[in-house]
């Protein structure tokens, strides 16, 4: 934690105009009122750099990576690469051979689902999750638990949004062939201890998948210090752009398990009798991959890495804390999830309003929050509720726009209590 | 009243509202003016779930005509219920299956029966037509 001398001076630091100057789509207007936008969890925005970096690569450089013998190919692989070099540094992961472009943590889960739970699950293993999962890291899991007559275990968290590290203790078992859970909940805010339930994993042997979605943007990811077996992020929800993630995995794990999908550029040799992979981490990416959207995300690395980790944490404290305290004034709104360790993400009642309803509203009012069930039902389910407001704020968040939200959330109160 | 009159009065209700939240306003006093159904309606077999909201759908036939009666979580979503409710009840199931309902898109709530919202209405529309389809092979 840092000091309040500290705070103040990397704030002084951290100029919020000139940030939101970065992003144009913050200028736009909404139903003829500006912006407020407050859906992060769901997607972030781009700043200009990336924009550029992606249109330039269309105007001036597109060709197909690897495979080219030309100049324009050449340099595409080379940029493509570096951008993986720049995924391994944003992580902190020791070699370039440990990080996969994937379309996205979804597709990256799957990945390890199938490829992991190929070599490694087999009839009545246990695959542990926890309650708190985005869809994505159930789904997968329960696919492959299927396939294989596997059990899937859930670890429970408590009414504050934090998982029972007892109860989790008991669930790793001999059967235990992998823990798949989330760095930070996009639906409760919750920052996990990722590296505590890495260690108890390791303890017995098995590993850790960790669900960073929620995670990249908004604090430091050191996938050495956690050690966790995998680690998963999407780069749109880290200001890059959409249908590009990264799957980081151990080297010696990645090594021993097969590929996901077949085709071209993840070969060493085919004939029609047999194939011989290509080596890492190209084995896993097969087909022409998606060098602009890893270009882009590459760019939108160093944008968040040039404006500092400890500033962007620092920043989003305050707002965090500023929001918590706003919205807890409000007459009959009640968050769900109150955990000691959070990501600067709020889901909320406001008295017996439908969420639906509030939202509808405030979309009007031009303030872009999500309603229902987040892609985590059973969070929903954990609290016998049907969905919840979310507001979730990044980097380029104000106060004065929480102070927007907070107002409008008055305004649909009264409309509602007439 | 025929479907196409009722639906030409909503729009020029609607156009009376300058502001969106105006439009809403109305919504709401709608939808808390709808009747409530019988909790005996709000079976799963009356359930229309979406993601966001349910709605619930029941239908009765007499004397040639198609009465229905529904219900919704959200306020919002029970307001236009009752529009739709408004211009399809008491008419003939010829009439429900031929009309558009052109008048959701005129006064601005298109996209709340847009397939992606998944708040229950654009299975509600489809489920009204298929009762008022069902209505009208039974009469041969």
């Amino acid at each position: 934690m840092l000091s309040t001398a500290t705070t103040k001076h990397i704030i002084l630091n951290f100029n919020i105009e000139k940030i939101r100057d970065d992003f144009p789509i913050l200028k736009e207007q909404v139903y003829g009122k500006p912006l407020v936008y407050l859906d992060n969890g769901a997607t972030t925005h781009k700043p200009q750099v990336v924009i550029d970096t992606v249109k330039e690569i269309y105007e001036k450089q597109n060709s197909s990576i690897h495979r080219g013998i030309h100049y324009l190919s050449e340099k595409m692989t080379e940029d493509y690469e570096e951008a993986r070099d720049t995924a391994r540094k944003f992580i902190n992961a020791l070699s370039t051979t440990e990080i996969i472009f994937t379309h996205g943590a979804t597709s990256a889960i799957n990945a390890v689902a199938f490829s992991f739970g190929e070599k490694f699950v087999k009839e009545g293993d246990e695959v542990l999750i926890s309650e708190m999962e985005h869809h994505s890291n159930i789904v997968p899991w329960q696919m492959l638990c299927e396939r294989k007559h596997a059990h899937l275990k859930v670890i429970p968290f408590n009414d504050n949004g934090e998982l029972d590290m007892d109860a989790y203790k008991e669930m790793l078992t001999g059967k235990t062939r992998i823990v798949a859970v989330n760095h930070a909940s996009n639906s409760l805010g919750t920052v996990n201890p990722v590296k505590e339930i890495t260690r108890l994993a390791h303890e017995k042997n098995i590993p850790v998948l960790i669900d960073g979605a929620q995670i990249v943007q908004h604090g430091e990811v050191d996938v050495r210090d956690i050690d966790c077996d995998f680690f998963v992020f999407s780069g749109h929800k880290v200001f890059g752009p959409t249908g590009i993630g990264v799957l980081y995995g151990k080297e010696k794990l990645l090594e021993e398990i097969p590929p996901y999908q077949g085709g071209g550029d993840m070969v060493d040799c085919v004939t029609m009798g047999k194939t011989t992979y290509n080596e890492l981490p190209f084995k896993f990416e097969a087909g022409t991959t998606n060098y602009t959207g890893a270009i882009g995300l590459a760019k939108a690395l160093d944008y968040v890495s040039g404006l500092g980790i400890s500033n962007i944490v620092a920043y989003e404290q305050q707002l965090t804390e500023y929001a918590a305290e706003k919205l807890a004034a409000i007459d009959g709104l009640k968050i769900f999830g109150n955990a000691g360790k959070r990501i600067s993400v709020f889901s909320f009642h406001l008295a017996d309003i439908h969420p639906y309803d509030a939202g509808m509203v405030l979309d009007k009012m031009g303030i872009a929050v999500r309603t229902g069930t987040h892609c985590t039902q059973p969070v929903m389910d954990h609290y016998d509720i049907s969905g919840t407001i979310r507001a979730s704020m990044v980097l380029y968040n104000t106060k004065e726009e929480i102070d927007l939200l907070v107002s409008a959330l008055e305004r649909v109160r009264k409309m509602f209590s007439k | 009243m025929s479907i196409k009159a009722i639906q030409d009065e909503i729009i020029e209700e609607f156009s009376m509202f300058e502001d969106w939240l105006d439009k809403y306003d109305y919504l709401i006093e709608l939808g808390n003016e709808l009747p409530e159904i019988d909790p005996g309606q709000k079976s799963d077999e009356n359930l229309i779930s979406g993601c966001q909201s349910k709605v619930w759908l029941d239908a009765e036939y007499k004397e040639g005509k198609v009465w229905f009666q529904a219900d919704s979580d959200a306020i919002i979503v029970r307001g236009i219920v009752a529009l739709l409710i408004k211009v399809l009840n008491g008419q003939p199931p010829k009439e429900i299956i031929d009309n558009d309902l052109h008048f959701i898109d005129e006064i601005g709530l298109k996209q709340n029966l847009s397939p992606t919202r998944s708040n229950g209405l654009v299975a509600m529309v489809k489920k009204m037509k298929l009762y008022a389809i069902a209505y009208q092979a039974k009469e041969g």
